[in-house]
């Protein structure tokens, strides 16, 4: 009898876990790592598993250096990841090379993804099928020390508006030692950091030019505009000596360690800079031109679904992309990482426009642009080349910007898939 | 164990054995011989010489990690050949391995020889000169790096300025970048040099020596007729180990310029990292895999050409 008993019990338990095998469906999440993005999105998969009890998310983390090539290797060995974050700038590669499947117009209309996401998503658009959507958003901005203002006779609470403006508060803030070499940065400049994107997308369009046309495949910085853009920049080195490239290694370094004024950074390191101790800084809106014109490089990271996801493993990964790309979503990411929500609704709210941190960024979103990379860090090292023909080896502007707008479009056009 | 040796021998010794398995012991003995080579030999093959050819195959493709690789013929060599970026990088290149290899061989010589005549602290002195060796590239190179920063933060401008000579840019200038970052990896190597200059002095019998004390040759001809040829033997695989060595730099080039890889301005970037960017910053998978065959080429006659310059005269 007892015997029996504990037979029946053994055949009732193992049938229960059966049937639960049979209902649960696990799926794959990939990401690089970095400490605060891994901790927010194991809250969100807790989140999500609650709500959701018969789907497992296997979060799956990779270096960033090697995130890109993992990604790649494990579609051609037929694995992989069912949900993968991926930078906008990957899509094209991403698409030719078959790795991600056109978004679910059920679960993802397009209209409403037109009408409550920032416009930016528009480069995870293509031919008629969004192929991601982010959570999170990023912009530039300036930060600037409120220590050093002071200490320039500046008035902390009243950063610079516009680019005369930023150059007036640079130079003052500026310091150099007897022979000339400089001890404190005005501002920042640093090519390899963020200066590209300010250069690229927003001194360029403030001198009245655009960076490219045809879907960013043809430069046009080849231009009046361009040549303006350059010059300024190179200036602030050369004429105005409000910085150095390579001034404390890194423009971000210079910084934190409170020997420079002012850099403009993105939304993504304010987790770093949240640790200065030693003195307070504030956001402010990347600089207006004279006319009012402002602009900014905004850029973000997507979710997006394997091409190979199909079957229950598809509705679950529909599910999850759907949730990751919730308001709700959205606000724990803001909370946890510091990137601001890819929604309008979730973004422009009263309270994160008055935030004196947030604010800033925001604003910037409304405005901003975002560079079509074909081969970003290819791209990259040419504006970074760009600048240092000028500052290191006294290459004219216009010499070196034909140059530039030349090698990048061979870039462009070699990367064409 | 001379039986054992003789293969025909042992098996004449025992015919039963021969019949009973079907094979000759001379059989056997090969067949266990190739057993235990066959391990070594399939690893190789599968681990080195398997993506050698491959490499090679792909180098006449346009293989990009995502779609199947599409032969086209020589196209990528064309390409590299008439890419100036791809000559910078060959001249650099050259130019580490021209100075950099004589610079550490004779400085390295230089040290060991005195070296061996120090008593006192020898072992310390050494240990100092070896540590280098054992410290990993990275950290070495952040650490030079750091050294070599504009004032307010770099220690030798800071030496410099308190001594009255002009600031130096090093890393951020196009001149002085590579021959900064050469310093490095002269001094990384330096310590593994001595070591083996070293033993190669102690191995020298200390008879000659007497011999020649003994008919009044001077210092200097002791060095000049005794020393060095019969150093030979390890300055041949010394000026190979570090010819190969600089020729395949990355680490320190890398390392001292990660937000301008190679730069400024491609000064100081080696064939090694510019394959490494065009294979996983571009994902152009057959021209990296060009440029490879390239270095190989490279390696191969800068070897062969070393050991032949270097050949014992007969």
């Amino acid at each position: 009898m007892r015997k029996a008993t504990l037979f029946a019990g053994l055949v009732a338990g193992f049938s229960t876990f059966a049937f639960n095998a049979a209902q649960a469906v696990e799926i794959e999440y990939w990401q690089y790592v970095f400490d605060t993005r891994v901790k927010a999105m194991d809250q969100l998969i807790a989140e999500f598993q609650k709500a959701n009890p018969d789907i497992t998310v296997k979060h799956v983390t990779f270096p960033y250096a090697d995130y890109q090539t993992r990604v790649i290797a494990a579609n051609m060995a037929g694995q992989g990841p069912d949900v993968m974050q991926l930078f906008y700038g990957w899509l094209d590669k991403f698409v030719a090379g078959e790795l991600l499947q056109p978004l679910p117009a059920d679960t993802f209309p397009h209209d409403k993804i037109e009408s409550e996401f920032f416009p930016i998503v528009s480069a995870m658009k293509r031919g008629d099928d969004y192929y991601g959507l982010p959570t999170a958003v990023r912009s530039l901005a300036l930060f600037y020390n409120k220590k050093l203002f002071t200490e320039a006779g500046l008035d902390p609470n009243k950063p610079p508006e516009t680019l005369d403006e930023f150059v007036a508060a640079a130079e003052k803030i500026a310091k150099h030692d007897a022979s000339g070499n400089l001890t404190v940065a005005g501002s920042t400049l640093d090519m390899g950091g963020q200066d590209h994107q300010w250069w690229r997308e927003v001194l360029i369009r403030q001198y009245g030019g655009t960076p490219y046309t045809d879907n960013d495949e043809k430069v046009a910085y080849d231009s009046e505009a361009g040549i303006q853009a350059l010059r300024f920049y190179t200036s602030l080195q050369l004429e105005k000596k409000i910085g150095q490239v390579g001034f404390m290694d890194e423009g971000q370094a210079a910084f934190r360690a409170g020997m420079a004024g002012m850099t403009i950074d993105g939304t993504f390191r304010l987790g770093s800079f949240k640790t200065i101790k030693d003195f307070e800084w504030g956001v402010t809106e990347l600089p207006a031109n004279t006319e009012g014109v402002r602009s900014n490089y905004a850029s973000y990271f997507a979710n997006a679904i394997s091409a190979k996801t199909e079957g229950e493993e598809l509705e679950a990964s529909k599910k999850f992309l759907a949730y990751l790309t919730s308001p709700e979503a959205m606000n724990i990411w803001l909370t946890e990482v510091g990137e601001l929500p890819a929604r309008r609704s979730a973004a422009l709210t009263e309270k994160n426009l008055q935030d004196p941190i947030y604010g800033p960024f925001l604003k910037g979103l409304e405005y901003a642009h975002t560079t079509l990379f074909k081969d970003e860090a290819a791209q990259r090292q040419n504006a970074i080349d760009m600048a240092n023909r000028v500052l290191l080896e006294g290459q004219s502007v216009e010499d070196s910007i034909k140059q530039a707008a030349e090698a990048e479009q061979e870039i462009i056009d070699a990367a064409k898939p | 164990m001379t039986a054992s040796i003789e293969p025909q021998g042992a098996a004449l010794a025992r015919p039963g054995a021969t019949r009973a398995s079907g094979f000759s012991m001379r059989t056997k003995r090969l067949l266990w011989v190739w057993g235990f080579l066959a391990l070594p030999i399939l690893f190789y093959s599968v681990i080195r010489f398997y993506p050698t050819l491959q490499a090679f195959w792909l180098s006449l493709t346009n293989w990009d990690l995502l779609r199947p690789a599409k032969f086209i013929g020589f196209a990528n060599y064309t390409k590299l050949f008439s890419d100036p970026q791809f000559w910078k990088v060959f001249k650099n290149t050259f130019t580490y391995l021209i100075l950099g290899t004589p610079l550490s061989l004779v400085l390295a010589f230089t040290i060991a020889f005195f070296l061996d005549r120090v008593r006192f602290l020898h072992g310390f002195i050494r240990a100092l000169y070896f540590l280098p060796y054992l410290t990993t590239a990275a950290a070495m190179a952040w650490v030079w790096r750091w050294f070599y920063q504009p004032p307010p933060i770099g220690i030798i401008n800071d030496v410099f300025g308190m001594i009255g000579l002009p600031q130096q840019p090093f890393i951020r200038s196009t001149d002085q970048a590579l021959y900064s970052i050469m310093v490095t990896a002269i001094w990384a190597g330096l310590g593994f040099q001595i070591i083996i200059f070293m033993a190669g002095l102690r191995a020298i019998p200390t008879t000659f020596y007497e011999a020649a004390r003994i008919d009044g040759l001077g210092e200097w001809a002791i060095l000049r007729k005794i020393t060095l040829p019969l150093l030979k033997p390890t300055t041949v695989f010394l000026v190979v180990f570090s010819s190969i060595g600089f020729l395949r730099i990355f680490d320190q080039v890398y390392n001292m310029t990660t937000n301008d890889p190679g730069g400024p301005l491609g000064s100081t970037k080696p064939l090694v990292l510019m394959i490494y960017q065009t294979a996983f910053n571009s994902y152009a998978m057959g021209y990296a895999a060009a440029q490879t065959v390239v270095l190989f080429t490279i390696l191969l006659i800068v070897s062969l050409l070393q050991l032949w310059i270097l050949r014992e005269k007969k």
